[in-house]
Protein backbone atom coordinates (compact mmCIF):
# COMPACT_ATOMS: atom_id res chain seq x y z
CA UNK A 1 0.00 0.00 0.00
CA UNK A 2 1.42 3.37 -0.61
CA UNK A 3 0.97 6.52 1.15
CA UNK A 4 1.33 7.40 4.62
CA UNK A 5 -0.16 4.74 6.85
CA UNK A 6 0.57 6.86 10.21
CA UNK A 7 -2.66 8.47 10.51
CA UNK A 8 -5.01 5.06 9.36
CA UNK A 9 -2.99 2.84 11.88
CA UNK A 10 -3.52 6.35 14.88
CA UNK A 11 -7.30 6.74 13.59
CA UNK A 12 -7.69 2.79 13.53
CA UNK A 13 -6.43 2.44 16.94
CA UNK A 14 -8.93 5.62 18.02
CA UNK A 15 -11.28 4.10 16.27
CA UNK A 16 -11.39 0.52 17.80
CA UNK A 17 -11.88 2.81 21.55
CA UNK A 18 -13.79 5.34 20.74
CA UNK A 19 -16.64 5.04 19.50
CA UNK A 20 -16.46 1.16 19.08
CA UNK A 21 -15.43 0.50 22.34
CA UNK A 22 -18.18 2.70 24.01
CA UNK A 23 -20.64 1.18 21.86
CA UNK A 24 -19.49 -2.57 22.90
CA UNK A 25 -19.86 -1.70 26.56
CA UNK A 26 -22.94 -0.36 26.10
CA UNK A 27 -24.04 -3.62 24.29
CA UNK A 28 -22.78 -5.66 26.73
CA UNK A 29 -24.90 -3.50 29.72
CA UNK A 30 -27.90 -3.73 27.81
CA UNK A 31 -27.59 -7.22 26.85
CA UNK A 32 -26.87 -7.40 30.62
CA UNK A 33 -30.54 -6.26 30.57
CA UNK A 34 -31.89 -9.51 29.79
CA UNK A 35 -30.32 -11.41 32.21
CA UNK A 36 -31.14 -8.84 35.50
CA UNK A 37 -34.63 -7.95 33.85
CA UNK A 38 -35.50 -10.72 31.90
CA UNK A 39 -37.93 -10.41 29.00
CA UNK A 40 -39.39 -6.71 30.26
CA UNK A 41 -35.99 -5.86 31.06
CA UNK A 42 -34.30 -6.12 27.77
CA UNK A 43 -37.22 -4.65 25.64
CA UNK A 44 -37.22 -1.22 27.73
CA UNK A 45 -33.00 -1.72 27.43
CA UNK A 46 -33.48 -2.07 23.33
CA UNK A 47 -36.31 1.08 23.88
CA UNK A 48 -33.99 3.01 25.29
CA UNK A 49 -31.09 3.16 22.59
CA UNK A 50 -33.73 3.08 19.87
CA UNK A 51 -36.21 5.84 20.91
CA UNK A 52 -32.40 7.98 20.75
CA UNK A 53 -33.06 11.24 18.51
CA UNK A 54 -31.44 10.95 15.09
CA UNK A 55 -30.64 7.11 16.08
CA UNK A 56 -30.12 6.61 11.81
CA UNK A 57 -27.14 9.04 11.77
CA UNK A 58 -25.73 8.05 15.64
CA UNK A 59 -25.36 4.69 13.91
CA UNK A 60 -23.96 5.57 10.93
CA UNK A 61 -21.33 7.45 12.28
CA UNK A 62 -21.07 6.00 15.46
CA UNK A 63 -21.23 2.28 14.61
CA UNK A 64 -21.69 1.49 11.02
CA UNK A 65 -18.64 3.44 9.42
CA UNK A 66 -16.51 2.85 12.02
CA UNK A 67 -16.58 -0.49 12.18
CA UNK A 68 -16.28 -0.79 8.59
CA UNK A 69 -12.81 1.27 8.86
CA UNK A 70 -11.60 -0.61 11.83
CA UNK A 71 -12.80 -4.21 10.50
CA UNK A 72 -11.52 -3.58 6.66
CA UNK A 73 -8.24 -1.68 8.09
CA UNK A 74 -7.95 -4.33 10.46
CA UNK A 75 -7.53 -7.34 8.26
CA UNK A 76 -4.81 -5.58 6.47
CA UNK A 77 -3.33 -4.69 9.68
CA UNK A 78 -3.62 -9.24 10.44
CA UNK A 79 -1.91 -9.14 6.86
CA UNK A 80 0.93 -7.39 7.42
CA UNK A 81 2.13 -9.39 10.38
CA UNK A 82 4.16 -12.27 10.83
CA UNK A 83 3.15 -14.62 13.52
CA UNK A 84 6.20 -15.98 15.89
CA UNK A 85 5.20 -17.41 18.95
CA UNK A 86 6.92 -20.52 18.23
CA UNK A 87 10.35 -18.73 18.42
CA UNK A 88 9.21 -16.16 21.13
CA UNK A 89 6.38 -17.74 23.79
CA UNK A 90 6.03 -14.19 25.61
CA UNK A 91 2.60 -13.36 27.37
CA UNK A 92 2.99 -10.30 25.06
CA UNK A 93 3.57 -11.64 21.76
CA UNK A 94 1.00 -14.37 22.02
CA UNK A 95 -1.37 -11.69 22.79
CA UNK A 96 -0.31 -9.28 19.80
CA UNK A 97 -1.00 -12.72 18.03
CA UNK A 98 -4.88 -13.05 19.39
CA UNK A 99 -5.20 -9.76 18.59
CA UNK A 100 -5.14 -10.22 14.95
CA UNK A 101 -6.74 -13.85 15.28
CA UNK A 102 -9.85 -12.54 17.28
CA UNK A 103 -10.12 -9.35 15.30
CA UNK A 104 -10.29 -11.56 12.32
CA UNK A 105 -13.29 -13.90 14.32
CA UNK A 106 -15.10 -10.84 15.42
CA UNK A 107 -14.65 -9.56 12.25
CA UNK A 108 -16.98 -12.40 10.50
CA UNK A 109 -19.16 -12.58 13.74
CA UNK A 110 -20.32 -9.33 13.56
CA UNK A 111 -21.42 -9.30 9.18
CA UNK A 112 -23.37 -12.72 10.82
CA UNK A 113 -24.33 -11.41 14.39
CA UNK A 114 -25.97 -8.16 12.10
CA UNK A 115 -27.48 -9.58 9.48
CA UNK A 116 -29.40 -11.96 11.74
CA UNK A 117 -30.54 -9.12 14.13
CA UNK A 118 -30.37 -5.75 13.30
CA UNK A 119 -30.62 -6.21 9.50
CA UNK A 120 -34.08 -8.73 10.02
CA UNK A 121 -35.54 -5.93 12.16
CA UNK A 122 -35.04 -3.74 9.24
CA UNK A 123 -36.39 -6.26 7.15
CA UNK A 124 -39.73 -6.86 9.42
CA UNK A 125 -39.02 -10.34 9.53
CA UNK A 126 -38.82 -9.36 13.67
CA UNK A 127 -39.16 -6.25 15.98
CA UNK A 128 -37.31 -4.79 18.75
CA UNK A 129 -40.16 -6.29 20.98
CA UNK A 130 -39.34 -9.80 19.63
CA UNK A 131 -35.44 -9.25 19.66
CA UNK A 132 -35.80 -11.32 22.77
CA UNK A 133 -37.35 -14.23 21.16
CA UNK A 134 -35.59 -13.79 18.26
CA UNK A 135 -32.14 -14.37 20.52
CA UNK A 136 -33.60 -16.84 21.79
CA UNK A 137 -34.05 -18.90 18.10
CA UNK A 138 -30.49 -18.11 17.66
CA UNK A 139 -28.80 -19.21 20.56
CA UNK A 140 -31.19 -22.83 21.40
CA UNK A 141 -29.23 -23.84 18.35
CA UNK A 142 -26.49 -25.63 20.59
CA UNK A 143 -24.17 -24.50 16.99
CA UNK A 144 -24.91 -21.39 16.91
CA UNK A 145 -24.80 -21.10 20.57
CA UNK A 146 -21.34 -22.12 20.56
CA UNK A 147 -20.26 -19.93 17.64
CA UNK A 148 -21.81 -16.67 20.05
CA UNK A 149 -19.68 -17.92 22.94
CA UNK A 150 -16.51 -18.12 21.17
CA UNK A 151 -17.08 -15.16 18.91
CA UNK A 152 -18.02 -13.15 21.92
CA UNK A 153 -15.00 -14.04 24.30
CA UNK A 154 -12.97 -13.35 21.04
CA UNK A 155 -14.55 -10.08 20.59
CA UNK A 156 -14.50 -8.99 23.96
CA UNK A 157 -10.47 -10.41 24.02
CA UNK A 158 -10.08 -8.03 21.31
CA UNK A 159 -11.80 -5.02 23.07
CA UNK A 160 -9.39 -5.67 26.22
CA UNK A 161 -6.57 -5.96 24.86
CA UNK A 162 -7.12 -3.05 22.10
CA UNK A 163 -7.52 -1.06 25.08
CA UNK A 164 -3.99 -1.77 26.44
CA UNK A 165 -2.44 -1.24 22.67
CA UNK A 166 -4.36 2.18 22.60
CA UNK A 167 -2.93 3.07 25.70
CA UNK A 168 0.73 2.45 24.19
CA UNK A 169 0.09 3.64 20.55
CA UNK A 170 -1.47 6.70 21.62
CA UNK A 171 1.94 7.20 24.09
CA UNK A 172 -0.69 7.47 27.44
CA UNK A 173 0.77 5.07 29.16
CA UNK A 174 4.73 4.54 28.35
CA UNK A 175 6.85 2.98 31.32
CA UNK A 176 6.88 -0.91 32.07
CA UNK A 177 5.37 0.00 35.16
CA UNK A 178 2.18 2.46 33.76
CA UNK A 179 1.50 -0.99 31.27
CA UNK A 180 2.01 -3.58 33.59
CA UNK A 181 -1.06 -1.99 35.56
CA UNK A 182 -3.37 -0.80 32.31
CA UNK A 183 -2.62 -5.03 31.41
CA UNK A 184 -3.97 -5.96 34.69
CA UNK A 185 -6.77 -3.65 34.77
CA UNK A 186 -7.31 -4.42 30.51
CA UNK A 187 -7.47 -7.95 31.46
CA UNK A 188 -10.39 -7.55 34.66
CA UNK A 189 -11.88 -5.36 32.02
CA UNK A 190 -11.91 -9.05 29.85
CA UNK A 191 -13.45 -11.26 32.45
CA UNK A 192 -15.95 -8.30 33.30
CA UNK A 193 -17.08 -7.38 30.13
CA UNK A 194 -17.16 -11.62 29.42
CA UNK A 195 -19.58 -12.51 32.32
CA UNK A 196 -21.49 -9.45 31.10
CA UNK A 197 -22.22 -11.10 27.72
CA UNK A 198 -22.20 -14.44 28.46
CA UNK A 199 -25.13 -14.68 31.42
CA UNK A 200 -26.84 -12.32 28.91
CA UNK A 201 -26.23 -14.94 26.06
CA UNK A 202 -27.54 -17.13 28.79
CA UNK A 203 -30.65 -15.61 29.63
CA UNK A 204 -31.04 -15.86 25.95
CA UNK A 205 -31.49 -19.40 26.02
CA UNK A 206 -34.39 -19.22 29.16
CA UNK A 207 -37.92 -20.22 28.71
CA UNK A 208 -38.70 -16.50 29.38
CA UNK A 209 -37.29 -15.60 26.09
CA UNK A 210 -38.94 -19.05 24.30
CA UNK A 211 -42.45 -17.78 24.16
CA UNK A 212 -42.53 -16.35 20.53
CA UNK A 213 -39.77 -18.40 19.20
CA UNK A 214 -41.69 -21.58 18.19
CA UNK A 215 -42.87 -19.59 15.45
CA UNK A 216 -39.28 -18.73 14.51
CA UNK A 217 -36.51 -19.98 12.67
CA UNK A 218 -33.38 -18.30 12.23
CA UNK A 219 -32.38 -16.73 8.87
CA UNK A 220 -29.03 -17.49 7.97
CA UNK A 221 -27.22 -16.61 5.31
CA UNK A 222 -28.06 -18.24 2.17
CA UNK B 1 43.19 -40.44 34.80
CA UNK B 2 40.67 -42.52 32.20
CA UNK B 3 40.04 -39.84 29.73
CA UNK B 4 42.82 -40.74 27.86
CA UNK B 5 40.56 -43.69 27.05
CA UNK B 6 37.76 -42.33 26.69
CA UNK B 7 36.69 -41.09 22.56
CA UNK B 8 37.81 -37.41 22.50
CA UNK B 9 34.39 -35.17 22.94
CA UNK B 10 32.72 -32.89 20.52
CA UNK B 11 30.11 -30.42 19.35
CA UNK B 12 27.52 -31.29 17.22
CA UNK B 13 26.61 -27.63 15.23
CA UNK B 14 23.57 -27.74 12.12
CA UNK B 15 23.99 -24.71 10.13
CA UNK B 16 21.54 -23.27 7.59
CA UNK B 17 23.79 -22.59 4.66
CA UNK B 18 23.14 -20.66 1.52
CA UNK B 19 25.94 -20.02 -1.57
CA UNK B 20 24.24 -16.54 -3.01
CA UNK B 21 21.04 -14.64 -1.98
CA UNK B 22 18.89 -16.10 -4.41
CA UNK B 23 19.88 -19.98 -3.84
CA UNK B 24 17.57 -22.24 -1.70
CA UNK B 25 18.80 -22.26 1.59
CA UNK B 26 20.05 -26.15 3.36
CA UNK B 27 21.20 -27.18 6.60
CA UNK B 28 24.45 -29.29 7.04
CA UNK B 29 26.11 -31.10 10.02
CA UNK B 30 29.35 -31.08 11.46
CA UNK B 31 30.92 -32.40 14.66
CA UNK B 32 34.10 -30.82 15.93
CA UNK B 33 36.44 -31.19 18.68
CA UNK B 34 35.41 -29.76 22.06
CA UNK B 35 37.41 -27.47 23.77
CA UNK B 36 37.11 -25.97 27.48
CA UNK B 37 35.26 -22.24 27.00
CA UNK B 38 34.78 -21.96 23.68
CA UNK B 39 32.19 -20.04 21.88
CA UNK B 40 30.25 -20.28 18.80
CA UNK B 41 32.48 -18.14 16.94
CA UNK B 42 35.68 -20.59 17.87
CA UNK B 43 33.39 -23.33 16.66
CA UNK B 44 32.97 -21.24 12.68
CA UNK B 45 36.37 -20.73 13.22
CA UNK B 46 37.30 -24.50 13.44
CA UNK B 47 35.47 -25.40 10.67
CA UNK B 48 37.12 -23.00 8.90
CA UNK B 49 40.11 -24.56 9.35
CA UNK B 50 38.81 -27.84 8.96
CA UNK B 51 35.60 -27.91 6.72
CA UNK B 52 34.63 -31.55 7.18
CA UNK B 53 30.93 -32.40 7.41
CA UNK B 54 29.82 -34.84 10.27
CA UNK B 55 29.47 -37.47 7.62
CA UNK B 56 33.45 -36.77 6.96
CA UNK B 57 32.51 -35.27 3.59
CA UNK B 58 34.47 -32.58 2.43
CA UNK B 59 32.61 -29.19 1.89
CA UNK B 60 33.36 -25.12 1.79
CA UNK B 61 34.01 -23.67 4.90
CA UNK B 62 30.54 -21.65 6.68
CA UNK B 63 30.81 -18.03 6.16
CA UNK B 64 30.29 -15.72 9.16
CA UNK B 65 31.06 -11.81 9.76
CA UNK B 66 32.20 -10.62 13.15
CA UNK B 67 34.78 -7.53 14.66
CA UNK B 68 34.77 -6.58 18.15
CA UNK B 69 34.42 -10.53 19.97
CA UNK B 70 32.83 -8.91 22.78
CA UNK B 71 29.17 -8.26 22.00
CA UNK B 72 29.64 -4.72 20.66
CA UNK B 73 29.30 -4.40 17.35
CA UNK B 74 27.00 -6.63 16.65
CA UNK B 75 28.43 -8.38 13.16
CA UNK B 76 28.14 -11.33 14.44
CA UNK B 77 24.44 -11.53 14.98
CA UNK B 78 22.36 -15.00 14.06
CA UNK B 79 19.85 -16.97 15.10
CA UNK B 80 21.39 -19.86 17.71
CA UNK B 81 18.51 -22.37 19.11
CA UNK B 82 15.83 -20.49 17.49
CA UNK B 83 16.73 -17.40 19.70
CA UNK B 84 18.41 -14.25 17.72
CA UNK B 85 21.60 -12.99 19.29
CA UNK B 86 25.19 -12.75 19.20
CA UNK B 87 27.51 -15.51 18.34
CA UNK B 88 30.62 -14.13 20.07
CA UNK B 89 28.91 -14.07 23.49
CA UNK B 90 27.33 -17.45 23.08
CA UNK B 91 28.95 -19.80 24.87
CA UNK B 92 29.17 -23.58 23.87
CA UNK B 93 28.62 -24.49 27.18
CA UNK B 94 25.63 -22.94 28.13
CA UNK B 95 23.91 -24.08 24.83
CA UNK B 96 21.79 -27.27 23.96
CA UNK B 97 22.93 -29.71 21.29
CA UNK B 98 22.75 -30.19 18.39
CA UNK B 99 23.53 -26.38 17.89
CA UNK B 100 21.18 -24.78 15.17
CA UNK B 101 22.54 -21.43 13.86
CA UNK B 102 20.91 -19.57 11.45
CA UNK B 103 21.00 -16.52 9.57
CA UNK B 104 18.76 -13.64 10.69
CA UNK B 105 16.86 -13.94 7.62
CA UNK B 106 14.41 -10.75 8.24
CA UNK B 107 17.27 -9.44 6.81
CA UNK B 108 18.61 -10.16 3.00
CA UNK B 109 21.37 -12.97 3.37
CA UNK B 110 24.40 -12.90 1.75
CA UNK B 111 25.28 -16.00 2.33
CA UNK B 112 25.40 -18.89 4.88
CA UNK B 113 25.53 -16.74 8.03
CA UNK B 114 26.21 -13.32 6.32
CA UNK B 115 23.48 -10.91 6.12
CA UNK B 116 22.93 -7.39 4.76
CA UNK B 117 21.79 -5.12 7.81
CA UNK B 118 21.84 -2.31 5.49
CA UNK B 119 18.45 -0.89 6.24
CA UNK B 120 18.83 -0.56 9.83
CA UNK B 121 21.59 1.74 8.69
CA UNK B 122 19.17 3.74 5.74
CA UNK B 123 16.54 3.87 9.07
CA UNK B 124 19.23 5.79 11.15
CA UNK B 125 19.63 8.35 8.24
CA UNK B 126 16.03 8.62 7.73
CA UNK B 127 15.56 9.69 11.05
CA UNK B 128 18.47 11.86 11.32
CA UNK B 129 20.16 10.16 14.65
CA UNK B 130 23.26 11.96 14.58
CA UNK B 131 23.37 15.88 16.49
CA UNK B 132 24.61 18.70 13.30
CA UNK B 133 26.90 20.63 14.92
CA UNK B 134 29.53 20.87 11.73
CA UNK B 135 29.36 24.66 10.37
CA UNK B 136 32.25 27.23 8.99
CA UNK B 137 32.76 28.73 12.76
CA UNK B 138 32.76 27.35 16.49
CA UNK B 139 29.23 27.79 17.77
CA UNK B 140 30.60 27.44 21.17
CA UNK B 141 29.83 24.74 24.29
CA UNK B 142 26.39 23.43 24.16
CA UNK B 143 23.61 23.44 26.71
CA UNK B 144 24.53 21.18 29.64
CA UNK B 145 22.26 17.59 29.93
CA UNK B 146 21.09 16.93 33.88
CA UNK B 147 23.00 13.97 35.26
CA UNK B 148 19.76 12.14 35.82
CA UNK B 149 18.67 12.40 32.32
CA UNK B 150 22.36 11.31 31.14
CA UNK B 151 22.16 7.95 33.01
CA UNK B 152 18.85 7.17 31.10
CA UNK B 153 20.15 7.79 27.92
CA UNK B 154 23.52 6.52 28.28
CA UNK B 155 21.63 3.33 28.26
CA UNK B 156 19.80 4.26 24.85
CA UNK B 157 23.31 4.68 23.57
CA UNK B 158 24.55 0.97 23.57
CA UNK B 159 22.68 -0.43 20.69
CA UNK B 160 25.21 -1.94 18.54
CA UNK B 161 22.75 -2.17 15.50
CA UNK B 162 23.09 -5.92 15.67
CA UNK B 163 19.26 -6.18 14.12
CA UNK B 164 18.37 -8.49 16.64
CA UNK B 165 15.31 -6.26 17.92
CA UNK B 166 14.41 -6.38 14.40
CA UNK B 167 14.70 -10.34 13.59
CA UNK B 168 12.39 -10.50 16.27
CA UNK B 169 9.72 -8.60 15.82
CA UNK B 170 6.83 -9.77 13.68
CA UNK B 171 5.90 -6.51 12.08
CA UNK B 172 9.70 -6.69 10.09
CA UNK B 173 8.71 -7.72 7.06
CA UNK B 174 8.11 -7.28 3.90
CA UNK B 175 4.82 -6.32 3.88
CA UNK B 176 4.84 -4.32 6.88
CA UNK B 177 6.39 -0.66 6.06
CA UNK B 178 7.61 -0.43 10.20
CA UNK B 179 11.10 0.99 10.93
CA UNK B 180 11.46 -1.46 13.50
CA UNK B 181 12.47 -0.62 17.20
CA UNK B 182 16.01 0.09 17.08
CA UNK B 183 15.84 3.30 15.28
CA UNK B 184 13.14 4.57 17.39
CA UNK B 185 15.09 4.18 20.32
CA UNK B 186 17.57 6.35 18.84
CA UNK B 187 15.14 9.36 17.58
CA UNK B 188 14.73 9.02 21.75
CA UNK B 189 18.54 8.92 22.39
CA UNK B 190 18.95 12.27 20.21
CA UNK B 191 15.77 14.19 20.93
CA UNK B 192 17.02 14.00 24.91
CA UNK B 193 19.98 15.75 24.24
CA UNK B 194 20.32 19.32 24.33
CA UNK B 195 21.28 19.84 21.49
CA UNK B 196 20.35 17.48 19.60
CA UNK B 197 16.29 18.48 20.71
CA UNK B 198 17.18 21.46 18.53
CA UNK B 199 15.76 19.44 15.91
CA UNK B 200 13.67 16.92 17.31
CA UNK B 201 10.22 17.78 15.19
CA UNK B 202 12.75 16.72 12.18
CA UNK B 203 12.95 13.12 13.79
CA UNK B 204 9.84 12.92 15.01
CA UNK B 205 8.38 13.71 11.38
CA UNK B 206 10.67 11.12 9.89
CA UNK B 207 9.05 8.36 12.59
CA UNK B 208 5.52 9.86 10.87
CA UNK B 209 6.15 9.55 7.44
CA UNK B 210 5.54 6.11 5.58
CA UNK B 211 8.48 3.44 6.61
CA UNK B 212 8.05 5.05 10.29
CA UNK B 213 6.66 4.00 13.92
CA UNK B 214 3.18 3.03 12.21
CA UNK B 215 3.59 -0.47 12.40
CA UNK B 216 4.24 -1.35 15.70
CA UNK B 217 1.97 -3.70 16.65
CA UNK B 218 3.59 -3.86 20.31
CA UNK B 219 4.54 -7.75 20.61
CA UNK B 220 7.24 -6.50 22.70
CA UNK B 221 9.32 -8.96 22.06
CA UNK B 222 12.18 -6.83 21.20
CA UNK B 223 12.59 -5.66 24.35
CA UNK B 224 12.87 -9.21 25.94
CA UNK B 225 15.77 -10.07 23.12
CA UNK B 226 18.27 -6.79 22.99
CA UNK B 227 21.24 -8.24 24.08
CA UNK B 228 21.89 -4.70 25.86
CA UNK B 229 19.03 -4.52 27.69
CA UNK B 230 17.75 -1.29 26.11
CA UNK B 231 14.22 -0.44 27.10
CA UNK B 232 13.03 -0.32 23.60
CA UNK B 233 9.34 -0.31 24.61
CA UNK B 234 9.72 2.57 26.75
CA UNK B 235 11.20 4.48 23.98
CA UNK B 236 8.63 3.14 21.54
CA UNK B 237 5.84 4.42 23.87
CA UNK B 238 7.92 7.53 24.82
CA UNK B 239 8.07 8.00 20.72
CA UNK B 240 4.51 7.49 20.22
CA UNK B 241 3.70 9.98 22.82
CA UNK B 242 5.72 12.80 21.16
CA UNK B 243 4.53 12.06 17.76
CA UNK B 244 0.79 12.27 18.87
CA UNK B 245 1.63 16.00 20.49
CA UNK B 246 3.70 16.65 17.38
CA UNK B 247 0.95 15.66 15.22
CA UNK B 248 -1.62 18.19 17.38
CA UNK B 249 0.66 21.21 17.46
CA UNK B 250 0.86 20.55 13.94
CA UNK B 251 -3.42 20.43 13.24
CA UNK B 252 -3.62 23.36 15.68
CA UNK B 253 -0.69 25.75 14.25
CA UNK B 254 1.39 25.81 16.66
S1 LIG C 1 18.21 -2.04 20.19
FE1 LIG C 1 19.28 -3.83 21.05
S2 LIG C 1 18.60 -5.53 19.75
FE2 LIG C 1 18.08 -3.66 18.64
S3 LIG C 1 19.79 -3.28 17.31
FE3 LIG C 1 20.21 -2.12 19.18
S4 LIG C 1 21.40 -3.50 20.48
FE4 LIG C 1 20.54 -4.76 18.85
S1 LIG D 1 31.74 -9.87 17.05
FE1 LIG D 1 31.05 -7.93 17.69
S2 LIG D 1 29.21 -8.45 18.68
FE2 LIG D 1 30.02 -10.38 18.21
Amino acid sequence: MSGNSYLPRKLHSLLGVIPLGLFFIEHALTNYAAFEGGQQGFVDAVHGIHKLPLVFFLELFIIWLPILFHGVYGLYIAYQSNYNTGRFSYGRNWAFALQRITGVITFIFVFWHVWNTRVQVALGNTTYEELGNHMNGIVSNPVYFVIYFIAVIAAVFHFSNGLWAFLVSWGITVGPRAQRISSNICMGIFVIVSVLFLLSLFAFRSDEFASAAAAFSPVMFG
Amino acid sequence: MAETATKQRTVKFIITRRERPEAAPYTEEFEIPYRPNMNVISALMEIQRNPVKADGAKTTPVVWESNCLEEVCGACSMVINGKPRQACSALVDKLEQPIRLEPMSTFPVVRDLVINRERMFQALKKVKAWIPIDGTYDLGPGPRMAESKRQWAYELSKCMTCGVCLEACPNVNDRNSFIGPAAISQVRLFNAHPTGEMNAHERLEALMDEGGIEGCGNSQNCVRSCPKGIPLTTSIAAINKDTTKHLFKKWLGM
